[in-house]
């Protein structure tokens, strides 16, 4: 391996790992009117964000490299790990750099999440992102622009300075070229997985979370194209689509087991709030109308949304399609709402097109990979030998 | 011998109003039944957010797939029914309610009243309060050719409606849900007709609220929980805006004017509490698949709850709302909105504290239920909050709505006595 490629994963291999988000932190101190505003993950608007002169930070839980202590005595044993992991990180001082906290609506989980921080810490800024569930321009639309102008205004508020119009245009075009560089790389990794493996490619496309977007923008592309001239051969290995990780992120070792077990992942919904939207947003006229339409015409699918024509299942179908993948593994958080309960649905839309797929749980802190690692073996074996997928 | 406890039955005179809600109900199933040979258009929709105004307005029936649940839960069928959903797939850590109707389905779709349930014309998915709604109705879709009308209802995370939020609602119910319902029913929607319903709403409304404020009286001539969901269930369910939802809410009330003045405690499992000895308030869905027992749990103890958040599930009323036909659109819109699983905790945690000192109570329990993750999480901070802020003790069981392998009998007991045990204790020692 080259030593600039070692170098940068060494570098979001570490950014990965620290749960005291000091790359925020050093970004923060680089000014004294930094500011920057945390998110769960999925989609919340980045760029209004971005626009206000803050940082983005995705906060997506404390993985397997925090230990609960506090968390643990906030939440019922029948509840997933990601709320523990986060108010621990809060409780312990780790999220002090974030100086608001924003909620999608990806579950009740999440939102309750958001009144528990109003609760606990009633002198930061917290928001609530209730998206819309209706995709009518005039009605969901019209909700969508209202919501986003407010979260203008709050962030005006909250750092000092209001976007206009010409910065918000800046912002959208920084994080389109941004998902064009993700979108570019996923593209190259379907094509050749074992250039771009997932344990990789996870962690780069990570980083964005704690990086400035133009930054990231430039790692994305600087891992591509150094993967790209590394000397890595192609392996034998099984093409699956990975669905259910929307949220709470499995362990690295849990890429790195479905790997080892003969499994290349081709395409996944890991980090889904960095690539939610699946076109570039207008870059001329009106910009919260051009972020309002995007997410009405260009959101990717995923359990936590609505969709109106029903078909649920079809861009898992597709997508299996689309990356020539051999099988889907169906790999959702222990007691995920969203991910479970549209797993039977997706498991439907699978079994109509005869494509075979295997399911398990984990938590984001699970260390104990010899169950799965065995599983996804027999599946990626029974697919290679028997399947005529 | 009784199905719980294995003790010999106790015959409890029944109220008049027991006995009208029983025909209520019996005559709603009927109605239900018939409906294919009578013709009358069946919507599935939920509770919190129901919009049974609107839907009486166009002569349809509705079907409230929770309340078929709970009833399984009741009858003690929800635990078959869990175990044939699993087996199609869904996993053992959603929703049970889900899988008891996912399962009920599949074993016949047979109704409480033994008598199947029609298929529906359309799936009403108002998604208040409750993110597991959106996915159970397209687990629902996949089952039936109907058409579906979603109507999101914003959550109030910072307890307040805002006016494009209450605009947002009534864009839905004018772009999406009144016209789908005139599709299906071939009906032009009638305003007049709405309004009508929504002026009998607000008549029920008040007597409701009079009957569940009437546990500030010390002793308490109601258990405003385990008493309440029966309260409840006319005005949560099929019978807001009739003239019957009307008339049993007037008898409902007499009763307990009566009751109050002659001095008489709540009706319990066993008869008529003899003594009020703990006042609480309640947090939480009851369990159902113990229903009974689970009652005897506090009423033998002489522990009467005096207030409760699961009865405001489908609506607070008695927080000053009332549907108002002056407004029929909007007023929808804020009742949608109002519920209580759609409030932010901050709210939640404001009104359960306000109940803790209005209604005199010694203290208040969180029952957390497994299968409602809308309720269940952040009631741990809720405790806390409560506690310091009231200075009153507070109590924490676990069960679950249907899912019987989650209610320990033993368990809850224990904390149950436990807790209350520690309120005497401290009742004690304040004197």
């Amino acid at each position: 391996m080259s030593t600039e490629l070692a170098q940068l994963l060494e570098r979001v291999r570490a950014l990965f790992e620290d749960v005291d988000f000091t790359a925020v932190r050093e970004w923060k101190a680089e000014g004294a009117d930094r500011k920057a505003v945390g998110h769960m993950p999925i989609y919340v608007p980045r760029e209004l964000i971005h626009a206000s002169g803050m940082l983005p930070v995705g906060v997506l839980g404390g993985g397997d490299r925090l230990e609960i202590i506090r968390g643990d005595a906030y939440f019922q044993s029948y509840i997933c790990h990601i709320p523990r992991s986060t108010i621990e990180m809060a409780l312990t001082g780790r999220l002090d750099a974030l100086d608001g906290m924003l909620f999608p609506s990806i579950c009740d989980v999440i939102r309750n999440l958001s009144g528990m921080w109003r609760l606990l810490f009633p002198d930061r800024y917290v928001r609530y992102v209730d998206v819309p569930q209706n995709f009518s321009p005039d009605v969901g639309g019209a909700f969508w622009r209202q919501e986003l102008e407010q979260l203008l205004d709050d962030f005006a508020g909250l750092s000092g300075r209001a976007a206009d119009q010409e910065a918000l245009r800046r912002s959208i075009a920084v994080y389109n070229e941004n998902r064009r560089e993700i979108g570019a790389l996923y593209e190259a990794r379907s094509h050749e997985p074992w250039v771009y493996p997932a344990s990789e490619l996870y962690l780069v496309v990570r980083a964005g979370n704690v990086l400035p977007p133009e930054e990231h923008t430039e790692l994305v592309r600087s891992y591509r194209q150094l993967a790209a001239a590394e000397d890595r051969h192609e392996q034998d290995l099984s093409r699956v689509v990975v669905v259910g990780t929307f949220c709470e992120q499995p362990p690295l070792g849990l890429l790195l087991t479905l790997e080892r077990a003969g499994c290349s992942i081709v395409d996944d919904d890991l980090l889904l709030g960095q690539r939610w939207l699946t076109d570039d947003v207008s870059e001329v006229g009106d910009p919260i109308e051009a972020l309002a339409t995007a997410y009405l015409e260009c959101s990717c699918q995923t359990a936590s949304v609505y969709q109106p024509e029903g078909r649920r299942g079809a861009w898992l179908v597709e997508s299996v399609r689309r990356n020539q993948a051999e099988g889907v593994i169906f790999c959702a958080p222990s007691f995920c709402d969203p991910a479970l309960l549209e797993q039977p649905m997706l498991v439907d839309a699978l079994a109509a097109a005869g494509i075979p797929h295997t399911q398990f749980k984990y938590a984001e802190n699970t260390g104990q990979f010899a169950a799965i690692r065995e599983q996804a073996g027999t599946f990626s074996d029974s697919i290679r030998l028997w399947s005529d997928a | 011998m009784s199905p719980e406890t294995g003790a010999p039955p106790r015959e409890i005179p029944k109220e008049r109003s027991m006995l009208l809600q029983k025909e209520m109900i019996a005559g709603h199933y009927q109605d239900l039944a018939s409906a294919p040979e009578t013709g009358r258009k069946v919507v599935y929709t939920f509770v919190p957010g129901n919009l049974t105004e609107l839907m009486r307005s166009f002569d349809v029936l509705p079907v409230l797939p929770e309340i078929n649940a709970l009833q399984s839960g009741m009858r003690k069928l929800s635990g078959d029914y869990i175990s044939e959903a699993e087996k199609q797939g869904h996993s053992e850590d959603v929703c049970t309610y889900v899988k008891c109707d996912i399962g009920m389905l599949k074993q016949g779709n047979v109704g409480p009243t033994g008598q199947p349930l029609p298929e529906p014309d359309l799936l009403l998915l108002s998604y208040t309060g409750c993110f597991t709604f959106m996915k159970w109705f397209e687990l629902l879709r996949q089952e039936y050719d109907c058409p579906v009308a979603m109507l999101h209802v914003p959550y109030q995370a910072d307890g307040t409606i805002h006016d494009h939020h209450r605009a947002y609602v009534v864009e839905q119910l004018e772009s999406e849900i009144i016209p789908k319902l005139e599709q299906v029913t071939g009906q032009q929607f009638d305003e007049d007709r709405l309004r009508a319903e929504l002026e009998l709403s607000a008549v029920a409304e008040d007597d409701l609220v009079w009957v569940l404020e009437s546990a500030k009286n010390v002793p308490s001539p109601i258990d405003a929980y385990f008493g309440g969901v029966y309260y409840i269930g006319p005005m949560f369910t099929a019978f807001r805006g009739t003239q019957e939802g009307v008339d049993y809410y007037r008898t409902l009330r007499a009763e307990i004017e009566e009751r109050l003045a002659a001095g008489r405690g709540p009706i319990t499992p066993d008869g008529e509490l003899e003594e009020e000895r703990y006042r609480l308030v309640l947090e939480g869905p009851p369990n159902w698949t113990s229903f009974r027992d689970f009652w005897r749990m506090f009423s033998e103890e002489g522990a009467v709850v005096v207030a409760s958040s699961y009865t405001k599930v489908g609506g607070l009323y008695d927080r000053g709302f009332r549907h108002d036909p002056s407004r029929p659109l909007e007023t929808l819109a804020d009742y949608c909105m109002g519920c209580y699983t759609n409030l932010g905790l901050p709210s939640r945690v404001d009104l359960i504290a306000d109940y803790i000192r209005e209604y005199r109570a010694d203290g208040f329990m969180i029952n957390s239920v497994k299968s409602c993750n809308s309720f269940s999480v952040g009631q741990l901070l809720m405790l806390r909050q409560l506690e310091e802020r009231t200075g009153v003790p507070g109590g924490f069981i676990e069960s679950d709505l249907v899912d019987p392998r989650y209610f320990s009998a033993a368990n809850i007991k224990n904390r149950i006595e436990s807790y209350l045990q520690m309120l005497e204790q401290k009742r004690g020692t304040a004197a």
